[in-house]
């Protein structure tokens, strides 16, 4: 098992492969095929301080080689996720949770990251500064360095657990908004969020979501993950959790040699609920085809 | 739920666009009529989410339209190639509400969920009544399986040429003790205007999972919010909220 394990912010994982938010809920529904605890970690609902229902449907569009989600953060907000998802998921998932949250504010961001750090189950805060699907909040706090690094500050003022923020790839620079994020104190990166996309159906004319507008997801956005991945580990120094279209052990070692420390899966899980599990699974035998003895070994290890 | 592969043993089309798909595999996740399919098709990304018709032992019956990519692939699959599914997806319908004497109503590819309901409730002995929508003659599928069941069965079409002239709620004007429905929307809001008693009404949305992992298909009800593919398809009359 060793050969799987890396650290994440100083705590250990036993394997890098981490089911990513929003496609895998609070872990239940993946519960019911296998056991879930074979997993690194995984990163539940992006959770805001208020409910949210989210937007209308239709919220799912088929893509070449993937899908646009227009969700837009449906969750019971952080009074329930405490109360009700966290007792629940504690009878199923033994291991640090990741506690994804999103927010309006920075007064928002900061309170919901202040309720969630006292929940012994979190591990670690993963702050989403990038969802495109909803309007005067997400993404717009990561599309800016100043507005960034001012959700870091107030969250860490607020936590004592390590603080990743989840960064999107709708941005001229993501490398600059990476940097801003470690000045200002985060602990990680994640990235990346999907990319901002649209299908238009021919026989009504109008847009397919109900949003008009969603995220790209799938294995697509897999070769512009790895780049932005490649680009932010060079430029920080804090780790990078990587993702975006993974689907397979060889995309979690690509990842991991793009400079990726742990790696998250989204949409492959709503395709293949077992993705992650075979994922695992395959590690080993993948690792040994190409001369792999630890994964810690290929960290950033490309010779690019 | 369960995810596993099956076999096709037969594939006939019904009407010019709908087709009927025997399969043989695990069917042991499927609990109730009602519930659905979802199908992995290759070089399609997201699987393709299609109601239960029937299932016999380890025999699983589909019916489906042609309506777009992954359907026109579908119908051109042949008996014994394999198919991926997840297989017991949904809350179906609850049998216990149907009274002595239920109505089922179904528009287009809304019937074939049905079928298994009517096949259920005849075999506890209830008097099941049968409305089946369609636009015309040409597009009716399975009078003759629910008349077969013992079902009092009634068709209509839009356009006259079979059965009742005009839509299902003109031929609603019978004894009843619940109604069960499946159907395009407006069909369904037509009918739970019209039902007099508790009704079972099954939704259709685009589904990214179909387990409730996505939060894709969610809708608004009565008592909160719900998950088509999870809490749904089949929702209760009392707790739809129709949104315009």
């Amino acid at each position: 098992m060793d050969r799987l394990s890396v650290s994440l912010c100083g705590i250990r994982l036993d394997n890098p492969v981490i089911p990513a938010s929003g496609t895998f809920g609070f872990g239940y529904e993946f519960a019911e095929l296998y056991d879930i605890n074979v997993l690194g970690t995984f990163s539940f609902k992006g959770t805001t301080l208020q409910p949210r229902f989210g937007n209308p449907t239709p919220r799912i569009a088929e893509c070449t080689a993937g899908m646009l989600n227009a969700v837009g953060l449906q969750n019971p907000g952080v009074e329930q996720v405490i109360s009700t998802e966290l007792p629940k998921l504690a009878q199923c998932f033994h291991k640090p949770v990741m506690a994804n949250i999103s927010g309006f504010s920075v007064a928002d961001y900061a309170e919901t990251c202040r309720l969630l750090d006292q929940q012994p189950q979190v591990g670690w805060l993963e702050v989403n500064v990038s969802c495109p699907n909803v309007h005067g909040g997400g993404m717009s706090f990561g599309t800016d360095c100043a507005q960034a690094a001012e959700v870091v500050r107030a969250v860490k003022a607020v936590t004592t657990k390590p603080v990743i923020m989840k960064l999107s790839p709708n941005v001229t620079d993501i490398v600059s908004i990476a940097r801003a994020c470690e000045d200002a104190g985060a602990d990680g990166i994640s990235l990346i969020n999907t990319l901002l996309g649209m299908r238009i159906d021919l026989k009504t004319k109008k847009p397919i979501l109900g949003n008009t507008m969603g995220g790209y997801s799938g294995p697509a956005i897999f070769p512009v993950a790895v780049r932005m991945v490649y680009q932010v580990a060079k430029a920080v120094k804090i780790p990078v959790v990587g993702m975006g279209g993974v689907s397979s052990a060889e995309d979690v070692l690509e990842m991991m040699l793009a400079g990726a420390t742990a790696v998250q899966v989204g949409a492959a899980n709503l395709v293949n609920p077992t993705a992650c599990l075979d994922i695992i699974r395959s590690l080993p035998e993948t690792m040994d085809r190409y001369h792999i003895d630890k994964l810690t070994d290929i960290i950033g290890g490309t010779n690019g | 739920m369960k995810q596993s592969t099956f076999t096709i043993l037969t594939q006939r089309p019904l009407t010019d666009a709908v087709y009927e798909l025997r399969l043989q595999g695990d069917t042991s996740a499927i609990t109730r009529p009602g519930q659905f399919v979802n199908i992995k098709l290759s070089g399609l990304y997201l699987r393709r989410p299609i109601s239960v018709c029937d299932v016999q032992g380890d025999v699983l019956t589909l019916i489906y339209k042609v309506v777009g990519k992954g359907t026109a692939q579908l119908a051109a699959m042949q008996s014994g190639q394999t198919l991926d599914l997840l297989t017991g997806l949904g809350n179906g319908y609850d049998l216990d509400l149907s009274g002595d004497c239920p109505l089922l109503i179904g528009g287009g590819v809304g019937v074939p969920p049905l079928y298994w309901l009517a096949k259920q409730l005849r075999a506890q002995g209830k008097q099941v009544s049968v409305i089946l929508g369609f636009n015309t003659k040409s597009e009716i599928f399975y009078e003759e399986a629910f008349r077969a069941l013992g079902c009092e069965t009634t068709v209509t079409t839009v356009d006259g040429s079979c059965g009742v002239k005009g839509f299902v709620t003109n031929a609603m004007d019978l004894a009843y003790t619940h109604v069960y429905s499946c159907g395009p929307e407006p069909m369904l809001r037509a009918v739970f205007r019209a039902c007099k008693t508790g009704g079972s009404f099954s939704f259709e949305e685009r589904m990214g999972c179909g387990f409730g992992a996505c939060m894709g298909c969610s809708c608004k009800t009565v008592t909160g919010y719900k998950r088509i593919c999870r809490e749904g398809p089949v929702l209760q009359k009392e707790e739809i909220l129709w949104t315009d």
